[in-house]
């Protein structure tokens, strides 16, 4: 603590910098590196607020897709009408994290680069197929989200490298997706497992693509290929769903913790798998 | 360690201050500016004691650094009534026996107006899940989410008549 | 003077007990400016910290200060070598006793550590960071000792053993090995075995709970300002200023009259703060620093070092006629206490029955300590655990027998006349009414959909009376001062007014109750116990009474006439006698005005020790709809029906309900002190301890019974306590008749009930 220091860049250059520093951690909302200073887990030389820098806040249609500055709160993401008609699910999980007061802080890339197997929005971001946009000392390159988290509190991030933007890809009609938790009170818990799925449906309202993403059953989250392909080709029939939870359950790595047991959580996973799975299914539908 | 020069607006009036690199904008409302009104029952966010509005939005002022206000606005609990009028959420907080220790009050005021400016006429479900990040240990919150629904009612009807 | 002011005999309607007026310091806590422990800030004052245990259990080898006192910016450091090492000492304070001996080993570790987060030095520094630097360079070596935390294994054969010199009390004969049971508590009646033989039905049950904290939203604070002539001043966040004066007296070994205690608003309480944890730390700091020093607690401190209540295991033998009289019951209950001697258990044993006219019983108790936080009182302390066993047992019973489980209730309910289980004969009581407020609600006719189920439970509190002085004094103007020692948890400065307003015949509004310090008014014991509206209101009363008296004189010698021919009526001296007061009355303003001439000021002191405090009864129903796939359980609605007496002030009489009702549901289904294998809580803060938020609860109907008591002038019972009773047994009811499982171990999680749903189904 006696050295810490605030920096508050305003360029992407400069952040870059000083990221590289010695023990330099990036703060967007800060709802989870504050905690973490304050309680001594985290011990930082440098915080480097991002918020300053152009572009981080803020959401904007491209190429059909949309990119989300990667510092934009949760609450931001809500009001956006567009955004949470097309990828509602995202919003959805975006939007469990923590409280109102949290929603006005808090950011997917902070949810992301924290990585906490229970961060509620990453199976979300995962099952949209969403990519980083990642800024470093090397220049700019794109990975895949998946690919940040790599364990609990660690990322495949260089020294130095921080997440600018997740680029969202263009949505076809008749797809959607959601996201369920379940947490033991109806709000401000960590999630003691969480389910993600995103769908594409033909005109008949047969699964074109599905992909399911589960949290706070693994070591990171988990994209469940399996799971989704149950689901290529039904109507989500119950022998779908059947398959697709079996799936998932076969997935799970879970532990037992505080939080719920390493039993409990691969039932809810599945649980929470079947239901997300008929609320995008359904929400598919009335996409035009 | 050196301290850091910010200049804000708080309840309206700049201010500028010094802060630690690691010091929230809770310690430096407490400590430096004497508005104390602002709690800290968790310093993690949990309890929402420390809320406060901060350029339009509900924060815990305890998960914002105090160098990350410079050239914000900050609303706090004391510049919720306007001079020795109160608020109408304050009225009716004190209407429906609303508070019982007081100490999560500042908070679940400074919440409940952001609710209300977001959302004028929300129902009782949303105000419940809208103050989720703000724990009252005496009420049951009952009288709580009666006395926001009463004054949002009230509002709605003043700007009827008006 | 003794007589008390009857309005049902005098015929005199209330103009202001039972109304709803704004709490005179209301507009302080909407505007955020009450000042509550942490809010103080004095010239030159210090930040004490607190160095605490990493260790479940460990002796204490050495401790080594120099590096931390060397450090610059750092004041003083301390350890327990800085107290008194005091002997064995009972001391009194209001709900809960302590020992002194033990009570001081608790606020600074003597010899071993007994918890993880036990207090084992403090420093005072001139700044949060250094204060924090210099907790760090104190070195201390330790010597790790096997530790036990549940309550059944600590007494068990070959459990560790926290203190070497303490033997099992209330065994007959005093054992020679030491144990971790502290006492065992025993209360008996009838022929237990004669009962159970009378019996067609015998259910035999066990109910376990964890500790829970009493979860107040603010930490514990105090400033504390030593001088050099030993008078010292201390500003505290308490329950009772007067006994965080005499601990610290105690404690430290000081003049009472040398501790003055200045009481700040108090964040909640709920028996939390009716004892000390910082103040004698930031005392002695305060004398070896020369500074003021102030202390507050993190919350992971609030979790690791205070509070909490005690987790417990209830064993019920239960045995009933077919019709439902219950003819044996036989209650075994053994408490956590924590660190040292003290859980509530003696309590829950007296209430556990309370309930029930049963020829028969016999009600075990046991106080076992572990390497756990020390409990703390929380709102009528015992009871719920122990009303968790038996209201649970009793649906069991009214199950097997096939009975509506408001009717066995019924059946057996206590009534005035009944002998309590715990001695006295019950008089007065509105615990049939309760019922009867239950049995005719509407709440009872809503039928249950699928995967719903409805809970039903009753629940007991002793209430106290107790140690107050008062102080009224009637200004120039005629306006009034309330001067009480009982702090202001929950809106008490609002019940003193009234009453005195009521009695003065004066509007509320021109009453200002104030919350005196120690040097300013008697001894008043805690606000605890749901004493402060009974016994500090009934002094209140008493003193209003005394000035009436004194006022009526005035006016009698001002027109010359005998005193008997002045009566006392809204707020006004009027004669009797016809031609003697052409004026026409004499208001309090005017009497006020004139005081000079008529005797000088015009003010009373009132200090008694109040008896006769009411018992309280409740009765709550409660709905639940359990998912179950993934065992969650959301309250659809709940009815809390309770005998108040009269409520002084309704709106926070419903308050204290909704409030305990909330606490109680919490404790059901989420709450709960987890440890680590190491002994080490692991979720020490409001993110993992889940206390509910507004969207867990549904609006809560307060249902007031108001069967007054004869005891207090206007009929008033304590209020505060009861509602947390039956709430626990209420939810696990609900959720049994939901899901068609009897869950007997709370917090009732939703990963517990999945499992439990789970199990019922394969079995």
């Amino acid at each position: 603590m006696a050295q810490l220091s605030y920096l508050s860049p305003s360029s992407v250059d400069d952040a870059v910098k000083a990221l590289s520093g010695a023990s330099a951690r990036a703060l967007s909302g800060g709802t989870d590196l504050l905690v973490q200073v304050r309680s001594g887990r985290a011990k930082p030389d440098h915080i480097v607020d991002l918020k300053r820098i152009p572009g981080l806040i803020g959401i904007r249609a491209e190429n059909g897709g949309f990119i989300i500055g990667s510092a934009t709160c949760g609450a931001m993401l809500s009001e956006h009408a567009t955004l949470s008609k097309i990828w509602p699910g995202i919003v959805e999980a975006a939007n469990l994290i923590g409280s109102t007061q949290i929603q006005g802080r808090a950011s997917l890339a902070g949810n992301l680069c924290n990585a906490s197997p229970a961060a509620d929005s990453v199976p979300a971001l995962i099952t949209a197929r969403t990519t980083c946009v990642i800024a470093g000392p090397a220049g700019t390159r794109e990975a895949a989200v998946e690919s940040i988290v790599t364990g609990p509190g660690k990322t495949s991030l260089a020294a130095g490298e921080f997440v600018v933007a997740f680029k969202l890809p263009p949505r076809g009609p008749k797809a959607s997706d959601a996201y369920l938790r379940m947490i033991p009170r109806t709000e401000m818990d960590i999630a003691v497992a969480g389910a993600a799925v995103s769908l594409a449906l033909d005109a008949d309202g047969v699964c074109t693509s599905a992909f399911v993403a589960l949290g706070a059953v693994a070591p990171t989250a988990l994209l469940v290929a399996d799971a989704g392909q149950a689901l290529i080709g039904s109507r989500l029939e119950a022998s779908a769903l059947t398959r697709m939870e079996e799936a998932v359950r076969a997935a799970c790595q879970p532990i037992s913790d505080k939080r719920g047991t390493a039993d409990y959580r691969t039932k809810i996973a599945a649980v929470l798998a079947h239901r997300a799975a008929v609320i995008a299914w359904n929400r598919a539908k009335e996409q035009a | 360690m050196s301290k850091q020069r910010t200049a804000a607006i708080v309840n309206g009036d700049p201010v500028e201050f010094l802060s630690d690199p690691g010091q929230t904008l809770l310690d430096v409302l407490r400590d430096e500016l004497h508005l104390t009104g602002s709690k800290e029952g968790c310093g993690s966010g949990d309890c929402g004691a420390c809320s406060v509005i901060m350029d339009g939005r509900l924060v815990c002022s305890c998960l914002v650094l105090a160098a990350e206000v410079e050239g914000c606005r900050v609303q706090t609990i004391e510049g919720l009534s306007t001079g020795s009028t109160l608020h109408p959420l304050q009225q009716k907080f004190l209407d429906h026996a609303a508070l019982q220790c007081g100490f999560c009050t500042p908070g679940i005021l400074m919440a409940s107006k952001a609710l209300l400016d977001a959302n004028p006429d929300p129902t009782e479900s949303e105000a419940r899940y809208w103050l989720a990040g703000n724990l009252c240990r005496c009420t049951g919150y009952d009288k709580i989410i009666k006395a926001v629904l009463d004054t949002a009612a009230e509002l709605r009807q003043d700007r009827k008549s008006a | 003077m003794n007589k008390p002011v009857k309005p049902e005999e005098t015929g005199a309607i209330l103009k202001v007990v039972g109304t709803r007026p704004i709490r005179p310091d209301g507009v302080e806590k909407v505007t955020g400016r009450a000042a509550y422990g942490a809010d103080l800030h004095l010239p030159g004052m210090l930040i004490g910290k607190v160095k605490r245990s990493p260790h479940a259990h460990a002796r204490i080898v050495s401790i080594d200060t120099r590096k931390a006192l060397a450090l610059p910016g750092v004041k003083a450091v301390m350890t327990s070598a800085d107290m008194p090492d005091l002997a064995a000492e009972h001391y009194e304070a209001g709900e809960s006793a302590s020992n002194l001996k033990d009570l001081s080993a608790n606020v600074m570790a003597r010899g071993k550590v007994l918890y993880h987060g036990h207090a084992i030095a403090a420093v005072a520094a001139t700044s949060n960071a250094i204060a924090d630097q210099a907790l760090d360079l104190i070195d201390i070596v330790y010597e790790t000792l096997p530790h036990v935390i549940d309550v059944e294994e600590a007494m068990a054969p070959g459990a560790p053993i926290l203190h070497d010199q303490l033997f099992t009390a209330g065994l007959g004969e005093t054992p020679t090995k030491a144990s971790n049971i502290a006492t065992k508590h025993r209360l008996d009646r009838g022929d237990l075995a004669a009962g159970f033989a009378s019996a067609d039905v015998i259910i035999e049950t066990r109910y376990s709970s964890a500790a829970v904290h009493q979860g107040y939203i603010e930490p514990h604070a105090c400033v504390a300002s030593y001088a050099a002539d030993g008078q010292t001043q201390v500003w505290s966040s308490s329950q009772g200023h007067f006994v965080i004066r005499g601990l610290c007296a105690k404690l430290l070994k000081m003049r009472f009259s040398d501790v003055r205690v200045i009481p700040a608003e108090i964040g909640g309480g709920f028996g939390g703060k009716t004892t000390v944890y910082l103040e004698p730390l930031a005392l002695v700091l305060s004398q070896k620093s020369g500074h003021p020093v102030k202390m507050v607690m993190t919350r992971e401190e609030v979790f690791r070092a205070t509070g909490p209540t005690s987790a417990s295991v209830v064993t019920v033998k239960m045995g009933a006629k077919l019709d439902g009289t219950i003819t044996a019951a036989q209650v075994d209950l053994k408490f956590q206490a924590g660190a040292f001697a003290g859980s509530p258990v003696g309590a829950a044993v007296m209430t556990s029955l309370a309930c029930y006219d049963v020829a028969n019983f016999e009600i075990t108790g046991w106080d076992v300590v572990t390497n756990s936080p020390k409990v703390a009182a929380y709102r009528a302390p015992g009871a719920p655990n122990a009303a968790l066993g038996v209201e649970c047992a009793v649906d069991e019973l009214a199950e097997k027998l096939g009975l509506d489980p408001m009717a066995i209730r019924e059946k057996n309910a206590v009534r005035n006349g009944v002998r309590a289980p715990y001695g006295p004969i019950y008089k007065n009581i509105g615990y049939v009414e309760t019922l009867e407020a239950i049995r005719s609600h509407p709440h009872m006719a809503i039928p249950l959909g699928p995967n719903q189920g409805r809970g039903i439970a009753a629940g007991f509190w002793f209430n106290i009376g107790g140690e107050s002085t008062v102080n009224v004094s009637i200004n120039e103007d005629g306006t009034a001062i309330v001067s009480t020692g009982s702090p202001d948890i929950g809106g008490s400065r609002a019940s003193m007014a009234m009453m005195a307003a009521e009695v003065l015949g004066i509007g509320v509004e021109q009453v200002r109750p104030i919350v005196a310090d120690t040097a300013s008014i008697g001894f008043s014991t805690v606000t605890g116990g749901s004493r402060t509206t009974f016994a500090t209101g009934m002094a209140v009363v008493q003193a209003a009474e005394k000035l009436v008296i004194d006022l009526k004189r005035r006016a009698a010698e001002t027109w010359g006439v005998d005193l008997d021919q002045v009566v006392w009526q809204d707020g006004a001296a009027h004669c009797l006698q016809a031609g003697k007061a052409p004026k026409g009355a004499l208001t309090l303003a005017a009497l006020a005005g004139s005081a000079g001439k008529t005797g000088g000021p015009i003010a009373t002191v009132v200090a008694l020790n109040a008896q006769g405090a009411g018992p309280g009864f409740g009765v709550h129903v409660c709905d639940v709809e359990v998912d179950p796939e993934t065992g969650h359980v959301t309250v659809l609605r709940y009815t809390a029906a309770q005998d108040v007496g009269k409520a002084i002030h309704p709106a926070y009489v419903e308050g204290q309900i909704q409030g305990g009702v909330a606490q109680g549901i919490g404790w059901a289904l989420n709450e709960e002190y987890v440890f680590s294998t190491g002994g080490i809580m692991e979720n020490a803060g409001f993110l993992d301890y889940r206390v509910p938020v507004a969207s867990d609860l549904p609006m809560i109907d307060a249902i007031m019974v108001e069967v007054p008591n004869p005891a207090h002038p206007y009929g008033a019972k304590g209020v505060g306590e009861v509602p947390i009773v039956p709430p626990l047994a209420a939810l696990a009811i609900a959720v049994r008749h939901a899901t068609g499982v009897r869950m007997h171990d709370l917090p009732l999680s939703p990963s517990k009930i999945r499992a439990a749903i789970d199990a019922n189904k394969a079995g």
